[in-house]
Protein backbone atom coordinates (compact mmCIF):
# COMPACT_ATOMS: atom_id res chain seq x y z
CA UNK A 1 0.00 0.00 0.00
CA UNK A 2 2.72 2.72 0.82
CA UNK A 3 4.31 1.51 -2.05
CA UNK A 4 1.49 1.93 -4.59
CA UNK A 5 0.97 5.79 -2.68
CA UNK A 6 4.34 6.54 -3.15
CA UNK A 7 4.00 5.70 -6.82
CA UNK A 8 0.90 7.98 -7.15
CA UNK A 9 2.60 10.69 -5.69
CA UNK A 10 5.47 10.17 -8.05
CA UNK A 11 3.06 10.28 -10.93
CA UNK A 12 1.05 13.04 -9.69
CA UNK A 13 4.63 15.58 -9.63
CA UNK A 14 5.38 14.37 -12.78
CA UNK A 15 2.13 15.17 -14.23
CA UNK A 16 2.91 18.93 -12.28
CA UNK A 17 5.48 18.83 -14.11
CA UNK A 18 4.02 18.33 -17.54
CA UNK A 19 1.49 20.77 -16.63
CA UNK A 20 3.73 23.51 -16.39
CA UNK A 21 6.10 22.94 -19.30
CA UNK A 22 3.04 22.33 -21.41
CA UNK A 23 1.26 25.31 -20.61
CA UNK A 24 4.86 27.83 -20.98
CA UNK A 25 5.42 26.31 -24.18
CA UNK A 26 1.84 26.82 -25.14
CA UNK A 27 1.87 30.64 -23.77
CA UNK A 28 -1.80 29.93 -22.90
CA UNK A 29 -4.03 27.78 -21.00
CA UNK A 30 -5.49 26.49 -17.98
CA UNK A 31 -3.29 26.12 -14.85
CA UNK A 32 -4.90 26.11 -11.75
CA UNK A 33 -7.90 24.08 -12.25
CA UNK A 34 -5.67 21.35 -13.94
CA UNK A 35 -3.02 21.22 -10.40
CA UNK A 36 -5.96 21.21 -8.23
CA UNK A 37 -6.94 18.27 -9.71
CA UNK A 38 -3.52 16.56 -10.42
CA UNK A 39 -3.91 13.60 -7.57
CA UNK A 40 -7.68 12.68 -8.43
CA UNK A 41 -6.31 12.36 -12.10
CA UNK A 42 -3.02 10.72 -11.12
CA UNK A 43 -5.49 8.01 -9.01
CA UNK A 44 -7.57 7.25 -11.92
CA UNK A 45 -5.12 6.54 -14.56
CA UNK A 46 -2.54 4.95 -12.40
CA UNK A 47 -4.81 2.91 -10.25
CA UNK A 48 -8.86 3.64 -10.15
CA UNK A 49 -9.51 2.81 -13.87
CA UNK A 50 -9.51 -0.12 -15.61
CA UNK A 51 -8.16 0.48 -19.02
CA UNK A 52 -5.53 -0.21 -21.97
CA UNK A 53 -3.76 2.65 -23.47
CA UNK A 54 -2.91 -0.30 -26.08
CA UNK A 55 -6.85 -0.06 -27.59
CA UNK A 56 -8.47 2.77 -26.09
CA UNK A 57 -11.76 1.78 -27.35
CA UNK A 58 -11.69 -1.80 -25.63
CA UNK A 59 -15.56 -1.91 -24.87
CA UNK A 60 -14.98 -3.13 -21.14
CA UNK A 61 -13.13 0.12 -20.50
CA UNK A 62 -13.91 1.89 -17.42
CA UNK A 63 -14.65 5.30 -19.04
CA UNK A 64 -13.68 8.84 -18.05
CA UNK A 65 -15.17 12.22 -18.26
CA UNK A 66 -13.81 15.98 -18.18
CA UNK A 67 -16.25 17.96 -17.61
CA UNK A 68 -14.36 20.65 -16.78
CA UNK A 69 -12.66 20.97 -20.10
CA UNK A 70 -10.52 23.61 -19.50
CA UNK A 71 -7.98 21.32 -17.31
CA UNK A 72 -7.40 19.57 -20.44
CA UNK A 73 -3.30 19.85 -19.82
CA UNK A 74 -3.46 17.52 -16.36
CA UNK A 75 -5.43 14.96 -18.85
CA UNK A 76 -3.58 15.15 -21.44
CA UNK A 77 -0.33 14.91 -19.16
CA UNK A 78 -2.00 12.15 -17.81
CA UNK A 79 -2.91 10.20 -21.13
CA UNK A 80 0.76 10.77 -22.85
CA UNK A 81 2.27 9.07 -18.90
CA UNK A 82 0.31 5.78 -19.66
CA UNK A 83 1.17 5.79 -23.40
CA UNK A 84 -2.20 7.07 -24.96
CA UNK A 85 -0.29 9.13 -27.55
CA UNK A 86 3.76 10.17 -27.86
CA UNK A 87 4.32 13.00 -25.15
CA UNK A 88 5.98 15.13 -27.85
CA UNK A 89 2.04 16.11 -28.39
CA UNK A 90 2.45 17.92 -25.78
CA UNK A 91 4.69 20.40 -26.93
CA UNK A 92 2.22 21.41 -29.61
CA UNK A 93 -0.80 22.34 -27.47
CA UNK A 94 -2.94 24.67 -28.70
CA UNK A 95 -0.97 25.69 -31.25
CA UNK A 96 -2.32 25.31 -34.95
CA UNK A 97 -3.35 21.70 -36.34
CA UNK A 98 -2.12 20.09 -33.13
CA UNK A 99 -3.80 16.88 -31.67
CA UNK A 100 -4.19 18.41 -28.63
CA UNK A 101 -6.80 21.50 -28.68
CA UNK A 102 -7.28 24.02 -25.73
CA UNK A 103 -10.21 22.18 -24.48
CA UNK A 104 -10.43 18.37 -24.18
CA UNK A 105 -11.11 16.93 -27.63
CA UNK A 106 -12.78 13.47 -29.54
CA UNK A 107 -9.85 13.22 -31.27
CA UNK A 108 -7.21 12.51 -28.59
CA UNK A 109 -7.13 8.82 -27.97
CA UNK A 110 -8.07 8.26 -24.58
CA UNK A 111 -10.68 10.59 -24.61
CA UNK A 112 -14.42 9.34 -25.55
CA UNK A 113 -16.07 13.01 -25.40
CA UNK A 114 -15.02 16.10 -26.12
CA UNK A 115 -15.79 18.64 -23.29
CA UNK A 116 -15.10 23.01 -23.57
CA UNK A 117 -19.02 24.13 -22.66
CA UNK A 118 -19.11 23.91 -19.09
CA UNK A 119 -21.88 21.77 -17.48
CA UNK A 120 -23.10 19.28 -19.65
CA UNK A 121 -20.40 16.51 -18.44
CA UNK A 122 -22.37 14.90 -15.56
CA UNK A 123 -25.05 13.91 -18.14
CA UNK A 124 -22.33 12.90 -20.73
CA UNK A 125 -21.33 10.61 -18.07
CA UNK A 126 -25.09 9.63 -17.96
CA UNK A 127 -25.12 8.58 -20.78
CA UNK A 128 -22.69 6.29 -20.78
CA UNK A 129 -23.40 4.70 -17.70
CA UNK A 130 -27.01 3.71 -18.78
CA UNK A 131 -25.03 2.55 -22.02
CA UNK A 132 -23.45 0.33 -19.74
CA UNK A 133 -26.58 -0.89 -17.39
CA UNK A 134 -27.87 -1.53 -20.78
CA UNK A 135 -25.63 -3.58 -21.99
CA UNK A 136 -24.92 -5.28 -18.43
CA UNK A 137 -21.30 -4.29 -18.61
CA UNK A 138 -19.53 -4.24 -15.28
CA UNK A 139 -17.70 -0.76 -16.09
CA UNK A 140 -17.35 2.29 -14.30
CA UNK A 141 -17.95 5.99 -15.03
CA UNK A 142 -16.19 8.77 -13.51
CA UNK A 143 -16.68 12.30 -14.19
CA UNK A 144 -14.91 14.92 -13.08
CA UNK A 145 -16.53 18.29 -12.63
CA UNK A 146 -14.90 21.96 -11.80
CA UNK A 147 -16.71 23.59 -8.97
CA UNK A 148 -17.34 26.81 -10.49
CA UNK A 149 -19.42 24.52 -13.46
CA UNK A 150 -21.92 23.21 -10.59
CA UNK A 151 -23.67 26.63 -11.27
CA UNK A 152 -24.98 25.43 -14.38
CA UNK A 153 -28.49 24.40 -14.26
CA UNK A 154 -27.39 20.68 -16.63
CA UNK A 155 -25.22 19.54 -13.76
CA UNK A 156 -28.33 19.43 -11.95
CA UNK A 157 -30.84 18.19 -14.42
CA UNK A 158 -28.57 15.20 -14.71
CA UNK A 159 -28.13 14.50 -10.66
CA UNK A 160 -31.83 14.35 -10.53
CA UNK A 161 -31.42 11.84 -13.62
CA UNK A 162 -28.59 10.09 -12.27
CA UNK A 163 -30.04 9.00 -9.11
CA UNK A 164 -33.49 8.41 -10.54
CA UNK A 165 -31.77 5.94 -13.39
CA UNK A 166 -30.29 4.68 -9.91
CA UNK A 167 -26.98 4.45 -12.29
CA UNK A 168 -24.29 3.07 -9.13
CA UNK A 169 -21.91 2.61 -11.51
CA UNK A 170 -21.38 6.17 -12.50
CA UNK A 171 -19.21 8.33 -10.06
CA UNK A 172 -18.41 11.96 -9.67
CA UNK A 173 -15.67 13.85 -8.64
CA UNK A 174 -15.86 17.57 -7.55
CA UNK A 175 -12.36 19.55 -7.43
CA UNK A 176 -13.68 21.70 -4.94
CA UNK A 177 -10.72 24.53 -5.04
CA UNK A 178 -13.01 27.25 -4.31
CA UNK A 179 -12.24 29.42 -7.39
CA UNK A 180 -13.53 30.57 -10.24
CA UNK A 181 -12.70 33.02 -13.30
CA UNK A 182 -14.08 36.25 -11.46
CA UNK A 183 -12.77 35.01 -8.18
CA UNK A 184 -13.94 32.82 -5.12
CA UNK A 185 -16.78 30.98 -5.67
CA UNK A 186 -18.54 32.12 -2.15
CA UNK A 187 -18.50 35.28 -3.80
CA UNK A 188 -19.72 34.91 -7.13
CA UNK A 189 -22.18 32.09 -6.74
CA UNK A 190 -22.12 30.64 -3.61
CA UNK A 191 -22.70 26.90 -4.00
CA UNK A 192 -23.25 25.84 0.12
CA UNK A 193 -24.34 23.70 1.35
CA UNK A 194 -22.95 21.52 -0.75
CA UNK A 195 -23.57 18.55 0.42
CA UNK A 196 -26.56 18.77 1.51
CA UNK A 197 -27.41 19.69 -1.80
CA UNK A 198 -25.54 16.93 -3.11
CA UNK A 199 -27.57 14.16 -0.89
CA UNK A 200 -31.09 16.12 -1.81
CA UNK A 201 -30.73 14.87 -5.15
CA UNK A 202 -30.48 11.67 -4.14
CA UNK A 203 -26.68 10.96 -4.15
CA UNK A 204 -24.16 9.43 -1.80
CA UNK A 205 -21.19 11.53 -0.90
CA UNK A 206 -17.99 11.48 0.14
CA UNK A 207 -15.52 13.93 1.52
CA UNK A 208 -11.34 14.09 1.06
CA UNK A 209 -8.31 15.96 0.58
CA UNK A 210 -8.33 16.24 -2.85
CA UNK A 211 -4.57 16.29 -2.38
CA UNK A 212 -4.29 12.70 0.13
CA UNK A 213 -3.69 10.01 -2.27
CA UNK A 214 -5.06 7.26 0.25
CA UNK A 215 -8.15 9.44 1.31
CA UNK A 216 -8.75 9.82 -2.62
CA UNK A 217 -8.13 5.72 -3.19
CA UNK A 218 -10.96 5.15 0.15
CA UNK A 219 -13.34 7.57 -1.51
CA UNK A 220 -13.38 5.71 -4.70
CA UNK A 221 -13.25 2.26 -3.05
CA UNK A 222 -16.60 3.39 -1.49
CA UNK A 223 -18.16 4.56 -4.52
CA UNK A 224 -17.38 1.55 -5.88
CA UNK A 225 -18.92 -0.63 -3.11
CA UNK A 226 -21.95 1.57 -2.81
CA UNK A 227 -25.18 0.23 -4.49
CA UNK A 228 -28.22 1.49 -5.55
CA UNK A 229 -27.59 5.32 -6.29
CA UNK A 230 -24.52 7.23 -7.43
CA UNK A 231 -21.84 8.68 -5.39
CA UNK A 232 -20.19 12.04 -5.83
CA UNK A 233 -16.82 12.82 -4.10
CA UNK A 234 -16.26 16.21 -3.13
CA UNK A 235 -12.27 16.87 -3.32
CA UNK A 236 -11.51 19.66 -1.18
CA UNK A 237 -8.78 21.15 -3.40
CA UNK A 238 -6.17 23.97 -3.32
CA UNK A 239 -6.23 25.93 -6.69
CA UNK A 240 -2.74 25.83 -8.40
CA UNK A 241 -1.47 23.09 -5.55
CA UNK A 242 2.08 22.36 -6.03
CA UNK A 243 3.66 25.91 -6.92
CA UNK A 244 3.61 28.60 -4.38
CA UNK A 245 2.53 31.56 -6.58
CA UNK A 246 -0.20 29.63 -8.01
CA UNK A 247 -1.89 28.78 -5.24
CA UNK A 248 -5.13 30.18 -4.23
CA UNK A 249 -4.49 32.85 -7.46
CA UNK A 250 -7.52 33.46 -9.33
CA UNK A 251 -4.85 35.18 -11.91
CA UNK A 252 -4.05 31.46 -12.77
CA UNK A 253 -7.21 30.22 -13.37
CA UNK A 254 -6.54 30.98 -16.80
CA UNK A 255 -3.16 32.45 -17.40
CA UNK A 256 -0.46 30.34 -18.72
CA UNK A 257 3.70 30.56 -16.37
CA UNK A 258 5.98 32.79 -17.80
CA UNK A 259 9.64 31.48 -18.71
CA UNK A 260 10.84 32.75 -15.44
CA UNK A 261 7.37 31.42 -13.75
CA UNK A 262 7.99 28.04 -15.27
CA UNK A 263 11.79 27.82 -14.13
CA UNK A 264 10.99 28.73 -10.47
CA UNK A 265 7.57 26.47 -10.46
CA UNK A 266 9.55 23.40 -11.76
CA UNK A 267 12.63 23.93 -8.81
CA UNK A 268 9.53 24.00 -6.50
CA UNK A 269 7.86 20.69 -7.84
CA UNK A 270 11.61 19.15 -7.51
CA UNK A 271 12.07 20.11 -4.03
CA UNK A 272 8.55 18.44 -3.18
CA UNK A 273 9.36 15.80 -5.41
CA UNK A 274 13.24 14.93 -3.43
CA UNK A 275 11.01 15.64 -0.13
CA UNK A 276 9.38 12.81 -0.54
CA UNK A 277 11.70 10.44 -2.18
CA UNK A 278 13.56 10.99 0.50
CA UNK A 279 10.41 9.44 3.21
CA UNK A 280 10.41 6.77 3.34
CA UNK B 1 -57.05 11.87 -50.01
CA UNK B 2 -55.10 10.04 -47.34
CA UNK B 3 -54.19 12.27 -43.83
CA UNK B 4 -51.85 10.68 -41.95
CA UNK B 5 -49.81 12.03 -38.64
CA UNK B 6 -46.07 12.00 -39.28
CA UNK B 7 -45.61 11.27 -35.59
CA UNK B 8 -47.61 7.91 -35.97
CA UNK B 9 -45.53 6.57 -38.35
CA UNK B 10 -42.47 7.51 -35.92
CA UNK B 11 -43.52 5.46 -33.68
CA UNK B 12 -44.02 2.94 -35.52
CA UNK B 13 -40.99 2.95 -37.54
CA UNK B 14 -38.84 3.23 -34.16
CA UNK B 15 -40.52 -0.54 -33.33
CA UNK B 16 -39.03 -1.37 -36.40
CA UNK B 17 -35.69 -0.45 -35.78
CA UNK B 18 -35.93 -1.51 -32.02
CA UNK B 19 -36.58 -4.97 -33.37
CA UNK B 20 -34.03 -4.93 -35.68
CA UNK B 21 -31.02 -3.65 -33.89
CA UNK B 22 -30.87 -3.53 -30.17
CA UNK B 23 -27.84 -0.36 -30.27
CA UNK B 24 -31.26 1.67 -30.95
CA UNK B 25 -32.19 3.91 -27.96
CA UNK B 26 -34.78 6.68 -27.38
CA UNK B 27 -34.69 9.58 -25.20
CA UNK B 28 -37.97 11.76 -24.72
CA UNK B 29 -38.58 14.90 -22.21
CA UNK B 30 -41.95 14.41 -20.71
CA UNK B 31 -44.19 14.61 -24.11
CA UNK B 32 -43.93 10.95 -25.37
CA UNK B 33 -47.37 10.38 -26.02
CA UNK B 34 -47.11 13.23 -28.50
CA UNK B 35 -44.40 12.35 -30.19
CA UNK B 36 -45.30 9.00 -29.96
CA UNK B 37 -42.09 7.70 -28.30
CA UNK B 38 -44.26 6.17 -25.88
CA UNK B 39 -44.75 3.26 -28.96
CA UNK B 40 -41.30 2.23 -28.33
CA UNK B 41 -41.14 2.82 -24.63
CA UNK B 42 -43.97 0.25 -24.41
CA UNK B 43 -42.37 -2.49 -26.53
CA UNK B 44 -38.83 -1.76 -25.26
CA UNK B 45 -38.52 -0.31 -21.83
CA UNK B 46 -35.40 -0.99 -21.12
CA UNK B 47 -33.99 1.10 -24.04
CA UNK B 48 -36.11 3.79 -23.56
CA UNK B 49 -35.36 7.05 -21.55
CA UNK B 50 -38.30 9.34 -19.84
CA UNK B 51 -35.72 12.47 -19.21
CA UNK B 52 -38.70 14.48 -17.63
CA UNK B 53 -38.82 17.84 -18.09
CA UNK B 54 -34.50 18.70 -18.44
CA UNK B 55 -33.74 18.86 -22.75
CA UNK B 56 -30.56 20.18 -21.86
CA UNK B 57 -29.54 16.87 -20.06
CA UNK B 58 -31.45 14.36 -22.32
CA UNK B 59 -29.28 15.94 -25.02
CA UNK B 60 -25.90 16.00 -23.71
CA UNK B 61 -26.59 12.50 -22.41
CA UNK B 62 -27.46 10.86 -25.85
CA UNK B 63 -24.14 12.12 -26.86
CA UNK B 64 -22.67 9.49 -23.84
CA UNK B 65 -24.86 7.09 -24.84
CA UNK B 66 -23.91 7.72 -28.86
CA UNK B 67 -19.85 7.31 -27.43
CA UNK B 68 -20.39 3.60 -26.34
CA UNK B 69 -21.98 2.53 -29.97
CA UNK B 70 -25.86 3.29 -28.98
CA UNK B 71 -27.83 4.70 -32.04
CA UNK B 72 -29.71 7.41 -30.33
CA UNK B 73 -33.18 8.69 -31.30
CA UNK B 74 -33.92 12.25 -29.35
CA UNK B 75 -37.63 13.34 -29.47
CA UNK B 76 -39.58 16.22 -27.69
CA UNK B 77 -41.56 19.11 -29.60
CA UNK B 78 -39.45 21.10 -31.93
CA UNK B 79 -38.72 24.08 -30.24
CA UNK B 80 -37.82 22.18 -26.92
CA UNK B 81 -35.08 20.45 -29.63
CA UNK B 82 -33.53 22.83 -30.55
CA UNK B 83 -33.33 26.09 -28.98
CA UNK B 84 -33.09 25.15 -25.43
CA UNK B 85 -30.60 22.35 -25.73
CA UNK B 86 -28.61 23.93 -28.14
CA UNK B 87 -25.23 24.16 -26.35
CA UNK B 88 -25.52 20.55 -25.76
CA UNK B 89 -26.05 19.78 -29.52
CA UNK B 90 -23.76 22.13 -31.07
CA UNK B 91 -20.66 21.32 -28.56
CA UNK B 92 -21.59 17.58 -27.55
CA UNK B 93 -23.61 16.30 -30.36
CA UNK B 94 -22.32 18.11 -33.61
CA UNK B 95 -18.93 18.66 -32.80
CA UNK B 96 -17.89 15.55 -31.44
CA UNK B 97 -20.03 14.12 -34.40
CA UNK B 98 -22.29 11.47 -32.81
CA UNK B 99 -24.60 9.32 -34.15
CA UNK B 100 -28.03 10.99 -32.56
CA UNK B 101 -31.23 11.34 -34.85
CA UNK B 102 -33.41 14.59 -33.05
CA UNK B 103 -36.97 13.47 -34.17
CA UNK B 104 -38.71 17.09 -32.82
CA UNK B 105 -42.26 17.04 -33.53
CA UNK B 106 -44.63 20.17 -33.12
CA UNK B 107 -42.59 22.28 -35.95
CA UNK B 108 -44.29 25.22 -37.62
CA UNK B 109 -47.43 27.62 -37.39
CA UNK B 110 -49.73 24.25 -37.41
CA UNK B 111 -48.88 23.41 -34.18
CA UNK B 112 -51.80 25.66 -34.11
CA UNK B 113 -53.73 26.10 -30.70
CA UNK B 114 -51.12 25.75 -28.37
CA UNK B 115 -49.47 29.22 -29.69
CA UNK B 116 -46.56 31.21 -30.58
CA UNK B 117 -44.14 29.57 -27.31
CA UNK B 118 -44.72 25.99 -29.07
CA UNK B 119 -44.45 27.21 -32.99
CA UNK B 120 -40.86 26.59 -33.35
CA UNK B 121 -39.99 28.75 -37.46
CA UNK B 122 -36.35 29.31 -36.76
CA UNK B 123 -35.25 25.84 -35.71
CA UNK B 124 -33.72 24.67 -39.00
CA UNK B 125 -32.02 28.51 -39.22
CA UNK B 126 -30.30 27.91 -35.47
CA UNK B 127 -29.14 24.53 -36.26
CA UNK B 128 -28.22 25.00 -40.37
CA UNK B 129 -25.55 27.02 -39.05
CA UNK B 130 -23.91 24.33 -37.30
CA UNK B 131 -21.53 21.14 -39.03
CA UNK B 132 -21.95 17.94 -39.32
CA UNK B 133 -25.49 18.04 -38.83
CA UNK B 134 -28.06 16.91 -41.71
CA UNK B 135 -31.83 18.45 -41.57
CA UNK B 136 -34.57 16.48 -43.21
CA UNK B 137 -37.95 18.24 -43.74
CA UNK B 138 -40.47 15.52 -44.84
CA UNK B 139 -43.40 16.40 -46.69
CA UNK B 140 -46.19 13.64 -45.30
CA UNK B 141 -45.99 10.32 -43.63
CA UNK B 142 -44.29 8.10 -45.74
CA UNK B 143 -41.47 10.05 -46.57
CA UNK B 144 -41.05 10.89 -42.92
CA UNK B 145 -40.55 7.01 -42.48
CA UNK B 146 -37.76 7.18 -45.35
CA UNK B 147 -35.96 9.90 -43.76
CA UNK B 148 -36.02 7.83 -40.34
CA UNK B 149 -34.39 5.15 -42.08
CA UNK B 150 -32.10 6.74 -44.07
CA UNK B 151 -31.01 8.40 -40.66
CA UNK B 152 -30.98 5.67 -38.78
CA UNK B 153 -28.74 4.07 -42.20
CA UNK B 154 -26.50 6.56 -41.94
CA UNK B 155 -23.74 7.70 -39.14
CA UNK B 156 -23.37 11.25 -37.62
CA UNK B 157 -26.05 13.45 -36.24
CA UNK B 158 -29.64 14.33 -38.05
CA UNK B 159 -32.67 16.49 -37.38
CA UNK B 160 -35.93 14.94 -38.48
CA UNK B 161 -38.53 18.06 -38.44
CA UNK B 162 -41.77 16.69 -38.21
CA UNK B 163 -45.89 18.50 -37.47
CA UNK B 164 -48.24 17.92 -35.33
CA UNK B 165 -51.13 18.05 -37.65
CA UNK B 166 -52.10 15.00 -40.04
CA UNK B 167 -50.67 15.53 -43.39
CA UNK B 168 -51.94 15.07 -47.06
CA UNK B 169 -50.23 12.01 -48.76
CA UNK B 170 -48.56 12.90 -51.27
CA UNK B 171 -49.45 10.90 -54.79
CA UNK B 172 -45.93 10.34 -57.31
CA UNK B 173 -43.12 11.41 -55.00
CA UNK B 174 -39.99 9.66 -56.09
CA UNK B 175 -37.86 7.39 -54.13
CA UNK B 176 -36.38 8.86 -50.94
CA UNK B 177 -32.81 10.02 -51.63
CA UNK B 178 -30.88 11.48 -49.07
CA UNK B 179 -29.88 14.99 -50.23
CA UNK B 180 -31.82 14.74 -52.98
CA UNK B 181 -34.48 17.45 -54.32
CA UNK B 182 -36.79 15.93 -56.93
CA UNK B 183 -39.68 17.25 -59.28
CA UNK B 184 -43.07 16.42 -58.54
CA UNK B 185 -44.46 18.38 -61.60
CA UNK B 186 -42.99 19.88 -64.76
CA UNK B 187 -44.19 23.33 -66.19
CA UNK B 188 -42.84 26.49 -67.62
CA UNK B 189 -43.59 29.57 -65.97
CA UNK B 190 -42.11 29.39 -62.51
CA UNK B 191 -40.03 26.72 -60.22
CA UNK B 192 -42.42 26.22 -56.79
CA UNK B 193 -39.38 24.52 -54.27
CA UNK B 194 -41.09 23.40 -50.99
CA UNK B 195 -40.49 21.46 -48.12
CA UNK B 196 -42.65 19.60 -45.65
CA UNK B 197 -46.66 20.36 -45.55
CA UNK B 198 -45.41 23.58 -47.63
CA UNK B 199 -44.97 20.66 -50.41
CA UNK B 200 -48.92 20.23 -50.39
CA UNK B 201 -49.42 23.77 -50.69
CA UNK B 202 -47.51 24.68 -53.51
CA UNK B 203 -49.45 21.83 -55.30
CA UNK B 204 -52.74 22.75 -54.68
CA UNK B 205 -51.43 26.36 -55.64
CA UNK B 206 -50.26 25.07 -59.45
CA UNK B 207 -53.96 23.84 -59.35
CA UNK B 208 -54.93 27.00 -59.10
CA UNK B 209 -52.18 28.60 -61.47
CA UNK B 210 -53.29 26.67 -64.45
CA UNK B 211 -56.18 27.27 -64.28
CA UNK B 212 -55.17 30.64 -64.99
CA UNK B 213 -53.34 29.68 -67.80
CA UNK B 214 -49.57 29.91 -65.63
CA UNK B 215 -47.68 26.44 -65.35
CA UNK B 216 -45.10 25.63 -62.78
CA UNK B 217 -42.72 23.23 -61.80
CA UNK B 218 -42.98 21.81 -58.21
CA UNK B 219 -40.08 20.43 -56.79
CA UNK B 220 -39.96 18.87 -53.10
CA UNK B 221 -36.37 19.71 -51.66
CA UNK B 222 -36.76 17.20 -48.00
CA UNK B 223 -33.09 18.00 -47.22
CA UNK B 224 -32.27 21.28 -46.68
CA UNK B 225 -28.57 20.14 -45.09
CA UNK B 226 -26.69 19.20 -47.64
CA UNK B 227 -28.36 21.34 -49.88
CA UNK B 228 -28.94 19.53 -52.96
CA UNK B 229 -26.82 22.26 -55.21
CA UNK B 230 -26.95 20.76 -58.49
CA UNK B 231 -30.81 20.05 -58.69
CA UNK B 232 -31.30 23.99 -57.44
CA UNK B 233 -29.18 25.58 -60.20
CA UNK B 234 -30.53 22.75 -62.66
CA UNK B 235 -34.23 24.04 -61.63
CA UNK B 236 -32.41 27.89 -62.36
CA UNK B 237 -31.33 27.48 -65.84
CA UNK B 238 -35.00 25.91 -66.52
CA UNK B 239 -36.49 28.79 -65.15
CA UNK B 240 -36.11 32.52 -64.52
CA UNK B 241 -38.76 33.06 -61.76
CA UNK B 242 -38.42 30.44 -58.16
CA UNK B 243 -40.32 30.74 -55.57
CA UNK B 244 -39.45 28.93 -52.45
CA UNK B 245 -41.87 27.97 -49.66
CA UNK B 246 -41.42 26.76 -45.98
CA UNK B 247 -43.39 26.75 -43.03
CA UNK B 248 -40.68 28.48 -40.93
CA UNK B 249 -38.97 31.82 -41.21
CA UNK B 250 -37.99 33.12 -44.56
CA UNK B 251 -34.63 33.86 -43.12
CA UNK B 252 -31.98 30.81 -42.78
CA UNK B 253 -34.18 27.91 -44.00
CA UNK B 254 -34.39 26.68 -47.26
CA UNK B 255 -35.26 29.80 -48.94
CA UNK B 256 -31.78 30.93 -47.74
CA UNK B 257 -30.19 27.81 -48.84
CA UNK B 258 -31.41 28.21 -52.30
CA UNK B 259 -30.40 32.15 -52.53
CA UNK B 260 -26.94 31.23 -51.03
CA UNK B 261 -26.66 28.47 -53.88
CA UNK B 262 -28.15 30.86 -56.79
CA UNK B 263 -26.75 34.19 -56.05
CA UNK B 264 -23.46 32.04 -56.50
CA UNK B 265 -24.23 29.41 -59.68
CA UNK B 266 -26.84 31.24 -61.48
CA UNK B 267 -28.31 34.35 -60.06
CA UNK B 268 -32.30 34.06 -60.83
CA UNK B 269 -35.46 35.97 -59.39
CA UNK B 270 -36.58 34.26 -55.93
CA UNK B 271 -39.33 34.93 -53.82
CA UNK B 272 -40.21 33.19 -50.25
CA UNK B 273 -43.24 31.81 -49.05
CA UNK B 274 -42.55 31.85 -45.71
CA UNK B 275 -43.14 33.34 -42.26
CA UNK B 276 -42.00 37.13 -42.54
CA UNK B 277 -39.90 38.05 -39.25
CA UNK B 278 -43.03 37.65 -36.83
CA UNK B 279 -43.68 35.24 -34.45
CA UNK B 280 -46.82 32.69 -34.39
CA UNK B 281 -50.26 33.03 -32.16
CA UNK B 282 -53.06 30.58 -31.43
CA UNK B 283 -55.70 29.65 -33.95
CA UNK B 284 -56.36 26.61 -35.98
CA UNK B 285 -53.76 25.07 -38.65
CA UNK B 286 -55.64 26.12 -41.46
CA UNK B 287 -56.64 29.88 -39.80
CA UNK B 288 -52.93 30.00 -39.08
CA UNK B 289 -51.54 29.08 -42.76
CA UNK B 290 -54.30 31.44 -44.17
CA UNK B 291 -53.11 34.65 -42.25
CA UNK B 292 -49.66 33.91 -42.00
CA UNK B 293 -50.05 33.84 -46.20
CA UNK B 294 -48.62 29.73 -46.48
CA UNK B 295 -51.48 28.63 -48.13
CA UNK B 296 -51.94 27.32 -51.79
CA UNK B 297 -54.26 30.45 -52.36
CA UNK B 298 -51.60 32.93 -51.12
CA UNK B 299 -48.96 30.90 -53.06
CA UNK B 300 -50.88 31.50 -56.05
CA UNK B 301 -51.33 34.92 -55.75
CA UNK B 302 -48.09 35.66 -55.00
CA UNK B 303 -46.82 33.62 -58.26
CA UNK B 304 -48.65 35.65 -60.14
CA UNK B 305 -47.53 38.66 -58.90
CA UNK B 306 -44.21 37.72 -58.91
CA UNK B 307 -45.10 37.17 -63.05
CA UNK B 308 -46.87 39.92 -63.43
CA UNK B 309 -43.94 42.17 -61.96
CA UNK B 310 -41.51 40.39 -64.04
CA UNK B 311 -43.10 41.15 -67.29
CA UNK B 312 -43.98 45.31 -66.20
Amino acid sequence: MKKKIKSLKRKANQIRKLIIEMLATAGSGHPGGSLSSTEIIACLFFEVLRHNPKDPTWPKRDRFHLSKGHACPVLYAALSLCGYFDKEELWHLRKFGALLQGHADRRVPGIDVGSGSLGQGLSVALGMALAGKIDKEDYRVYCLMGDGELQEGNIWEAAMAAAHFRVDNLCGIVDYNRFQIDGRIEEVMNLEPLVNKWEAFGWHVVQCDGHNIEELLECFREADSTKGKPTVIIAHTVKGKGVSFMEHVVDFHGRAPSEKERKIALEELEEIESAEESIE
Amino acid sequence: MELLYARDIYGKTLIELGKKDKRVIVLDADLSGSTRTAMFAKEFPERFFNFGVAEQNMMAASAGLASCGKIVFVSTFAMFATARPLDQLRNTVCYNNFNVKIVATHAGITVGEDGSSHQALEDIAILRSIPNIRIVVPADAPEARDAIISAYNTEGPFYIRLGRAKVPTIQNKRPFALGKGYILEEGKDLAIIACGIMVYQALEANKILKEKGISATVANIHTIKPIDEKFIVDIARRHKHIMVCEEHQSVGGLYSSVCEVLSRENPVKIQSVGVNDRFGQSGSPQELLDAYELSSPHIARKAESFLMAAQS
